[in-house]
């Protein structure tokens, strides 16, 4: 900090640095957790998948009480989250990429979060109801 | 804008045909195809845990043919998109970067997806249907 070359080479405040977030203000957030779901989501693409063929020909009964189980309601749990979140981090560049009419822009972002966001508490929602009420 | 006759990047149609542009063009597209496939993932478990008539319509609209043109799509998309997913997060790693590892991962991923999509649809076909 002291060294006048650094100052030179920095022109971000002590604060700034500290933070960390840049001009953008989130930092690598959306890089970051992008990366996170889809860890998480290619982990449990091979189950999901397993699961999903596995119920073909299968009765309502079978699929309820397979997804009821345990496991199976916790991982279709995590699946959905990581799933939506990471359609929302996708689906924002694209927004951000293709749409340059700042109104625009906004609001699709706007329905993009409210949309993602209701697909997950609908999932969530469907698969308390499977495990505990079916 | 001052001057409206400056070319504007990226003008894609200058380049020679790459599998590398292909490849993120696809991932992109079969992205935007999974978000559909997420919200009718959140619709058939809605209707798993409604039962009944919401449940047998869900799973007739599922097994006609127009609905099995379209899981057909959202796996071969899930399958492409979980590979070159992969080959992204290998990247990251900062593993192979080289040019001819580029184009080897990207044939690999484009051969997999064919087989893991082909073995995905062998066990359902043969599951029920």
């Amino acid at each position: 900090m002291n060294d006048p070359q650094n100052v030179v080479k920095d022109f971000r405040t002590p604060i700034g640095r500290a933070r960390g977030l840049g001009s953008a203000k989130s930092g690598t957030g959306h890089f970051w957790w992008q990366r996170v779901t889809a860890v998480v989501l290619a982990l449990l693409v091979p189950w999901l998948v397993g699961t999903l063929v596995s119920f073909i020909g299968a009765d309502l009964g079978t699929v309820q009480a397979t997804l009821a189980r345990p496991y199976n309601a916790i991982g279709m749990a995590a699946f959905a989250v990581a799933l939506f979140w990471h359609a929302k981090l996708g689906i924002q560049v694209v927004i951000e990429d293709y749409v340059h009419t700042r109104a625009w822009e906004v609001i699709l972002q706007f329905l993009l979060t409210f949309a993602c966001a209701l697909g997950a508490l609908a999932s969530l929602y469907a698969i308390a109801r499977i495990a505990f009420l079916a | 804008m001052a001057n409206r006759e400056r070319p504007l990047s990226p003008h894609l149609q200058v380049y020679r045909w790459q599998i590398t542009m292909t490849m993120s063009i696809l991932h992109r597209a079969t992205g935007i195809a999974l978000v559909v496939g997420a919200f009718a993932l959140a619709w058939w478990l809605l209707a798993v845990a409604a039962g009944g008539e919401a449940y047998a319509s869900a799973a007739a609209c599922l097994a006609s043919p127009l609905g099995k043109i379209v899981l057909f799509g959202f796996s071969l998309s899930l399958v492409y998109h979980l590979l070159n997913g992969i080959r992204h997060l290998l990247w990251d790693a900062g593993w192979g970067f080289e040019i001819p590892e580029v184009y080897r991962s990207g044939y690999t991923v484009f051969g997999l997806t064919v087989v893991l999509t082909a073995l995905i649809w062998f066990f359902a076909l043969r599951g029920g249907a």
